[in-house]
């Protein structure tokens, strides 16, 4: 199976989405943000990073680039897509996935290995978590406080698309404690927390022994074995 | 608005007795005269622009270099046989095998980090990442070195706020991992605090870049983002001023860095390397175009030609002087063979990095610029880029070092009880110097790029370079002003083997060595005299442990008033590792091993922490360096690492024994139950000096008692003194040193991580 990932000038962790699709067991494939082409992919990554400096709302530019023209289109039709960090803040600019991120109500960037409750497995993404699981990846960005209005996230709960929410802290002043967002549809899925940091042992968060975390890896297996879409 | 004319060479000739402002560049009245003399006439403004910036004691290292090449003599066979690239360059390789090299340099930004702590650190970090580039390597990590004021006082906030967000905010953008450092708080940093950055970049062998501009007709192209009118004259006026009190201020001469921007670059230049576009590449730092210019040329054949009016501005009012001084984030200067120049460009449109022509290489061993159709620079590059002024500035014996040395801290009466030991090692615990800096450390990314394997609070960072077998590097960056102040040739060498041991202590090699050597004046005899010792000892040790030093960078006029900063030279040490999968935690992580404490302990307390913490007492001798006990116990646990019989190893440093079993509970929540009688017994010290004392060459490790025999083998086969002083305990939720006291893991954690956040704020999840 062939996951694309996009490189937007600015992008820090695509490399790493590259890497974790490959430990995953799939075909990874390197997409540019100046193309059309999506290379027919399976599924697609954004990834995390300041994509082109981000000197406007974190994501808007990226939002509007030639690419996300073909992604916007693509997962509307189904295409499995995963936004990151910067990617879920893309997805967000681009209205794929409802909400806003503004700067954490700390003022300040802050890494730190995040724990989060796996809400949703009915997606592309997490489709092989338990619900309810409790998983730890590293979290490491500057605007990830999510809101919404009363209104819509009376709907994103009520509708059961909070897909990962923060669990013992609150990094960054999230409403809700949302750290991750699904659309109705299921193939699409952004979050805040960086899953593929998490990925190979030895090089992820503390765990049992150190840096030994790869609850990450799910994410980029589920998508493989991705059940919930071919329903 | 009046016309600027540029000074041209003619007019220059023409008008031998105008008035030149030298002094307000820096320029004394004698270096002034020296250039007059090599150019047979008055300097034009532009030549005087490259000569005042290239000629100040940041670009020129005019009161270092006699002492510097000692780095250069002192070094034996062995140490060059890894060694690619030596001082001189960008930054040194070393060959750490399988085809690969690495390369690494500390950097100083102090001065402009307190003028504006943010634009400062910022800038801090992306001009050693340039340096890394301009290798033609990928830079795969950063650190930093940070010394700020009294952590109590008023301006430390604004300053602390400033520098690690500045780091956070270019370092995290660049995508880069930042994998660890130090910081200290002392007043003597108040109003200069001391900002060195450190960038590690790795390169296969065949894809080494070096600054020079070589093979006539080649072209000459500037490349990033546009020059604009900041940091003019920052690196003559700024870095080779001291802060007098009450001056003006001096924020326009702040460069301001756009990380987005560099982070293009890094990715476009690494793109021009593997379409092998570049014949020789710089970037440009101190000095801008007069520092590439003539650097590039002086290291080439000698000669080159370019037109000013090519260069690409932000400001069209800047006139030429400014371009030719500006300081101007985020450009490089390549060499380009004109057959490649379509393809170098395709790269840069890919990027949508901006580039133009400004010249090509010439063999006349001239560099010549000119601007609106005439010739405002003619110079023999070598004049200002290599040959500038050499002083040999007086030293002198400071008046006040007999009786500093003579107040040693045996006049402290010792802890008559457990309880009084106790109450000093939670003072010391929490002081400033070695409270955690989570508070800091928190707004650094070290996960990106996915080869992380040692970070923060671990001794030493480490990064895998080779995915496929492992290979990696490991480094750490020391430095004990305190015990510089004392002693400048010891302290350098304590610095030399804390760093040296702190990479040893994560199971890699010691390799290479960079420094960056932060010193008051050196108009200040005294302070001569400081930095004379210091690099003598820093070479010295490096000789005696086999390790080169393959750059670095000195910062002086590190002082307010007349007052300067402790010397402060932070010494970088890299060392490589086969496989990054057999690297030593730093902390327990099981039950019932034994804790081995390798080395032997003197009572060495003056200038510890113990009697900064506790006696707020700075005074008698540092302690005593032992190089050969330094590399047994660097074999030893290299050896231990690869045949993996030891499960941890943890520097004994800073708060000595105490500390290191604190580090070794704290890192990952596990207990320990420690008896110090025999350490006591064996080494004729006291309970004070058996957990405080600062005696070098010493680590402790645990072993899994199913490899005590082969462990103690190895020590007794390796000649390091072995003690086994205590067990790991996953169930007592505490450190025990018996007969002594005993405090919780929640206890010292809450004392050890209160401090930062009480002065600067909440750590998030804290």
């Amino acid at each position: 199976m062939r996951v694309g990932v996009i490189t937007f000038p600015g992008s820090l962790d695509d490399r790493d989405a590259l890497r974790a699709v490959r430990l995953a067991g799939g075909e990874p494939v390197s997409l540019w943000h100046d193309d059309h082409d999506l290379q027919g992919v399976d599924a697609l990554i954004i990834p995390g990073g300041f994509s082109y400096g981000d000197y406007l709302r974190c994501g808007a530019i990226a939002a509007h680039s030639p690419i996300m023209r073909e992604v916007i289109d693509a997962a509307n039709k189904g295409l499995p897509v995963l936004g990151i960090c910067n990617g879920f803040q893309v997805l967000v600019e681009a209205h794929l996935l409802d909400g806003g991120l503004i700067r954490n109500d700390h003022g300040t960037f802050i890494r730190r290995d995040q724990k989060l409750r796996v809400e949703n497995v009915d997606t592309a993404w997490t489709n092989t978590y338990e619900l309810g699981q409790e998983i730890t990846i590293p979290l490491k960005n500057g605007e990830g406080g999510f809101i919404a209005d009363d209104e819509t996230l009376k709907r994103l709960e009520g509708e059961g698309l909070v897909t990962f929410r923060y669990l013992d802290v609150n990094p960054n002043g999230s409403l809700n404690d949302i750290a991750g967002l699904r659309n109705a549809r299921g193939n699409v899925v952004g979050l805040m927390p960086h899953p593929e940091h998490a990925v190979e042992a030895g090089f992820g968060p503390d765990a049992d022994r150190m840096q030994s975390g790869t609850d990450g890896l799910a994410m980029f297996v589920s998508v493989l074995t991705d059940t919930v879409l071919s329903k | 608005m009046t016309e600027h004319v540029p000074d041209t060479v003619d007019n220059a000739i023409a008008t031998p007795d105008k008035h030149q402002p030298y002094e307000l560049l820096g320029l004394k009245a004698d270096e002034y005269a020296q250039i007059r003399e090599i150019l047979g006439r008055r300097p034009t403004s532009g030549e005087l622009a490259m000569y005042s910036v290239m000629w100040s004691e940041h670009c020129s290292y005019k009161s270092s270099k006699v002492h510097l090449r000692q780095f250069g003599q002192k070094v034996s066979e062995d140490m060059k046989k890894h060694l690619m690239v030596g001082m001189g360059e960008n930054a040194g390789v070393v060959d750490i095998g399988e085809g690969w090299a690495v390369t690494f340099k500390i950097e100083s930004h102090n001065h402009p980090s307190y003028i504006e702590p943010f634009q400062g650190a910022a800038t801090g970090v992306g001009g050693i990442v340039r340096d890394i580039i301009s290798m033609g390597a990928r830079p795969v990590a950063v650190m930093d070195a940070l010394r700020f004021g009294a952590i109590d006082h008023e301006d430390t906030h604004r300053v602390v706020n400033g520098v690690v967000s500045g780091i956070s905010f270019y370092g995290n953008c660049l995508g880069l991992p930042n994998i660890g450092g130090e910081t200290w708080f002392d007043s003597v940093y108040q109003a200069n605090p001391l900002v060195n950055a450190l960038a590690v970049g790795a390169l296969r062998h065949e894809d080494l870049h070096l600054a020079n501009a070589k093979g006539v007709g080649n072209l000459v192209v500037l490349f990033g983002a546009r020059t604009g009118g900041d940091g003019i004259g920052g690196a003559s006026i700024l870095a080779s001023d001291t802060f007098a009190e009450g001056g003006p201020t001096k924020r326009p001469a702040v460069q301001v860095g756009d990380p987005f921007a560099e982070k293009v670059l890094i990715e476009c230049c690494l793109e021009l390397f593997q379409g092998d576009c570049v014949e020789g590449i710089q970037d440009l730092g101190a000095a801008g175009i007069s520092c590439a210019t003539s650097e590039l040329a002086s290291n080439g054949d000698g000669g080159m030609h370019i037109t000013l009016d090519n260069v690409l501005l932000r400001d069209p009012t800047l006139t030429a002087e400014e371009i030719l001084m500006s300081e101007s984030q985020e450009r490089m200067m390549a060499i380009v063979r004109p057959e490649k120049l379509e393809a170098f460009l395709a790269v840069t449109t890919k990027w949508d990095v901006e580039a133009s022509v400004l010249g090509e290489v010439t063999n006349t061993g001239r560099l010549i610029i000119e601007w609106q159709g005439e010739t405002i620079v003619n110079v023999d590059p070598r004049t200002v880029a290599v040959d500038g002024p050499v002083y040999n500035r007086p030293m002198e014996y400071p008046s006040w070092i007999d009786a500093l040395q003579a107040d040693s801290a045996a006049k402290f009466a010792r802890a008559q009880t457990g309880t009084e030991l106790r109450d000093q090692f939670l003072a010391l615990l929490g002081s400033p110097n070695e409270a955690d800096t989570d508070w800091i450390t928190n707004q650094y990314d070290y996960y990106v790029m996915g080869n992380t394997a040692l970070h923060t609070p671990d001794g030493a960072g480490m990064i895998r370079i080779d995915e496929e077998s492992g290979l990696g590097v490991a480094l750490a960056t020391d430095a004990n002003g305190r015990y510089c102040q004392l002693d400048p040739y010891v302290g350098a060498q304590l610095a030399l083997v804390e760093s040296y041991r702190n990479v040893a202590t994560s199971g890699a090699t010691p390799m290479a060595v960079s420094d960056c050597l932060n010193f008051g004046s050196p108009e200040n005899p005294e302070v001569m005299w400081q930095f004379a010792r210091a690099v003598e000892g820093l070479a010295d040790g490096c000789l005696e442990l086999g390790i080169p030093v393959t750059g670095g960078n000195v910062s002086f006029y590190n002082q307010t008033g007349d007052v300067p900063i402790h010397p402060t030279p932070v010494v970088a040490v890299m060392g490589s590792i086969d496989n990054v999968a057999r690297r030593l935690p730093s902390g327990w992580q099981d039950e019932g091993e034994n804790i081995y404490l390798l080395g032997v302990t003197r009572d060495e307390l003056d200038g510890s922490s113990w009697a900064g913490a506790v006696h707020n007492h700075l005074g008698g001798k540092p302690p005593v360096v032992d190089f050969p006990a330094e590399k047994a116990l660097a074999g030893l646990l290299a050896a231990a690492a690869h045949e993996g019989i030891v499960t941890s190893a943890i520097d004994l440093g800073t708060g000595g024994l105490i500390k290191a079993l604190t580090d070794g509970v704290l890192r990952f929540g596990v207990g320990a139950r420690v008896w110090i009688d025999e350490l006591q017994q064996r080494d004729g010290v006291d309970a004070t000096a058996a957990l405080f004392s600062e005696t070098t060459a010493r680590v402790i490790v645990s072993v899994d008692r199913t490899d005590d025999v082969r462990f103690r083998g190895l020590c007794e086969g390796r000649n390091v003194p072995v003690l086994r002083i205590g067990v790991t305990d996953t169930g007592s939720a505490s450190l025990e040193v018996q007969g002594q006291f005993e405090v919780s893991v929640e206890q010292l954690a809450a004392v050890h991580r209160a401090t930062l956040p009480a002065h600067f704020g909440p750590v998030v999840g804290g």
